[in-house]
């Protein structure tokens, strides 16, 4: 009997949760005014960067009197491409969204190709060969990023000619952001070879990961002059294991990381790191503007960096009490 | 003399914690030749620092999750799930935490911390409701809460990572008690009172029996269903503490990615400690070795410099050289290759269950 009941509820829990995620069709619109209708995918809420990339794209489509229909993929590619074949069905003028994953989107473009919709590609990038399946790609060069983290090191020590001992926590093996970063970074110290990167490990893009690394890195070596973090969060979690180890972050140990939330702001501002290199969410009235060129038929560069800035710790210290995200 | 000695040596070696053991202390002594310093444990700003002192602090939340997973796996289940209770457990104690007016009031911290561990006993409750009363296999059963679980951590922390500034809650996963490291005193606590209940009570030998044959124990008059219960409800709370200290650790709770796959480590950590997942005689001992050999071989993988894109081909050679070593069907075997007429003694292989696990 018990038994029953249970797969009864069970049963009813399942139904309840597949009607919930089918409801959110919205109302089709396709109404052909003068109003831009833009369709827009986006990866998910995973973290404050995240949401602040969201906001900045909802807002700025408000401003530019854009008619937006925001559809949450929730991390995976099936309800993308879902959204994506949706916003065909709705007969919107644009579509843009920030990829899952790099590979398999050449189906579904080549259908919003096909019905002619131009589609836009923000924050990251998709693999497919046919670059005729996008009109443009918007978002951060993470080369970029990494190089200015690095002529910012090369600019501090210019004086000095001793050996400069870095650490480098990396993000997500594999992951775009990781790979860029690094090599922007290598670049720029590469050509003097008084920088030595001593250690690098993964610290997966988390504060847990950077500050267990970091707490095995001061054991292995002793004399490391700067951490170079791919993120905040894996500078922060670096940032206790310093403290922990009795020296002074900021000071000792110069820290210089990438992103700039508001607790890495926070940390800069408080002499706690020394630089970070912005990598902003904030591309929505930038979008906006490229869904107006791109729905009245002007062409537009393939490739737009989202722009974005450095802070020192007095910059920081201004910047703060406006941090959005 | 000797013959006496050559017993005890052999008593050693019989004994089921000497391979996991000898493979820590194999991986700690290769450090060596990397950090000749590996060893050193010194008094800094008022507290033990060293390499050791790491792999025991931050092995802390894992052998937790280990020893409550040793349980579960000893009844013949497994808990997926640990890793979302993990991240629950940090998420709604850093919530409850962040919306206090003063965030190191101790009353308050008291207070997220019960209300973390009882949303986690909860959680084993459900567990073992859905294995014991509704007959779930344990995967499927787990694995539900396995992938809500991350669900609900996020909608606790809205998507967002919580940032608290508390310092005594900072006291469980990176703080000091007497100049140790609380979450190491923290998971001694639970393994000796793991350890106390199931050898120095019936209950682990009704769990073993349970493991054994759940029928037959049931109609030898065990309430088998009963000690299922009481084994998810014990893991999902161990789990609790880990989130706690994983959370604490770094003062912020990230639904997304806390506690993410330590189920995996947890279950490898059991089966390298000599527990059969097949169910039935555990080891708690064996539990906390095998999780403290996970935990330093991360960090000597850290402080030898492996790179990271070579970092999980490494760690799976290691653990499958691990496994093997600790598999009493693969030493007869080659043993008996290699020196013939050596052979162990058959009833020994009939009394456990020759397998190689995992």
């Amino acid at each position: 009997m018990l038994r029953r009941a249970t797969a009864v509820l069970l049963a009813g829990l399942v139904v309840a949760s597949l009607s919930a995620c089918g409801g959110d069709e919205g109302d089709s619109g396709g109404a052909k005014d003068e109003k831009i209708t833009l369709g827009f995918s986006q990866v998910g809420a995973e973290s404050g960067w995240r949401t602040a990339n969201t906001t900045s794209i909802q807002d700025a489509a408000k401003a530019a009197g854009i008619d937006l229909k925001f559809s949450d993929a929730q991390q995976k590619q099936e309800n993308q491409i879902k959204a994506i074949r949706s916003f065909i069905q709705q007969r919107v003028d644009v579509i843009a969204f920030s990829p899952v994953v790099e590979s398999g989107w050449d189906t579904v473009l080549k259908e919003a190709k096909d019905n002619n919709i131009p589609v836009i590609l923000t924050d990251r990038a998709v693999d497919s060969k046919d670059t005729s399946l996008y009109k443009t790609f918007i978002g951060s060069d993470f080369v970029l990023e990494g190089k200015k983290a690095g002529e910012w090191l090369v600019e501090e020590y210019k004086d000095s000619t001793d050996q400069v001992n870095i650490a480098e926590l990396q993000g997500t093996t594999g992951s775009a952001p990781a790979i860029d970063r690094k090599q922007g970074f290598t670049e720029v110290i590469g050509a003097d070879p008084k920088f030595k990167i001593i250690a690098s490990q993964t610290g997966d893009f988390t504060r847990a990961g950077g500050k267990e690394v970091m707490e095995a890195f001061l054991k292995a070596h002793k004399d490391i002059d700067v951490l170079y973090a791919h993120n905040d969060d894996m500078g922060l979690g670096a940032l206790e294991a310093i403290e922990g180890a009795g020296l002074t972050p900021g000071k000792d140990i110069k820290i210089v990381t990438v992103d700039a939330v508001r607790d890495g702001m926070k940390a800069l501002a408080d002499g706690k790191f020394n630089y970070i290199v912005e990598c902003s969410p904030l591309l929505g009235p930038q979008l906006m503007e490229l869904v107006k060129k791109v729905d009245a038929g002007e062409t537009v560069p393939e490739r737009v960096v989202t722009e974005e800035t450095t802070f020192t710790q007095e910059q920081a210290k201004a910047a703060l009490p406006e941090r959005q995200y | 003399m000797s013959g006496r000695m050559g017993a005890a040596v052999g008593t050693v070696w019989r004994h089921r914690l000497f391979w996991p053991v000898l493979i820590l202390v194999v991986l700690l002594l290769s450090n060596l030749i990397f950090t000749p310093s590996f060893f050193s444990v010194e008094m800094r700003n008022g507290h033990l620092y060293g390499s050791l002192i790491d792999i025991a602090r931050f092995g802390a939340p894992l052998v937790l999750v280990a020893l409550g997973m040793t349980l579960v796996i000893a009844t013949g289940g497994i808990d997926l799930s640990v890793g979302a209770v993990v991240a629950i457990s940090g998420a709604l104690a850093c919530l409850w935490i962040s919306k206090q007016p003063d965030q190191n009031a101790v009353v308050g911290v008291l207070v997220a911390v019960g209300l973390a561990l009882l949303l986690s006993l909860v959680l084993g409750v459900w567990n073992g409701f859905l294995v014991a009363a509704v007959g779930i296999q344990p995967i499927i059963a787990t694995l539900i809460l396995m992938v809500a679980g991350r669900g609900l951590a996020q909608l606790i922390t809205d998507g967002q990572i919580i940032t608290i500034n508390s310092s005594p809650y900072k006291l469980i996963g990176g703080g000091y008690l007497f100049g140790l490291p609380f979450s190491i005193l923290l998971a001694l606590v639970m393994t000796l009172l793991a350890v106390l209940f199931t050898r120095r009570t019936a209950l682990g030998m009704l769990i073993e029996a349970v493991g054994s044959n759940a029928e037959a124990s049931r109609l030898s008059g065990i309430r088998s269903r009963r000690y299922t219960l009481l084994v998810y409800v014990f893991c999902a709370l161990c789990a609790g503490i880990a989130g706690l200290m994983v959370s604490s650790n770094v003062s912020s709770a990230d639904g997304n990615k806390a506690g993410l796959l330590i189920e995996l480590d947890a279950i490898l950590a059991v089966v390298i400690g000599g527990t059969l997942l097949t169910g039935g005689r555990f080891s708690l001992g064996g539990t906390v070795v095998g999780a403290l050999i996970i935990q330093a071989l991360s960090t000597t993988i850290y402080t030898i410099g492996v790179p990271p894109q070579t970092t999980l081909v490494f760690k799976a050679i290691v653990v499958t050289v691990v496994c093997l070593i600790q598999s009493p069907a693969f030493r007869a075997k080659f043993s008996r290759r290699g020196r013939p007429g050596r052979a162990d003694p058959p009833a020994r292989s009939v009394q456990q269950k020759v397998e190689v696990p995992a």
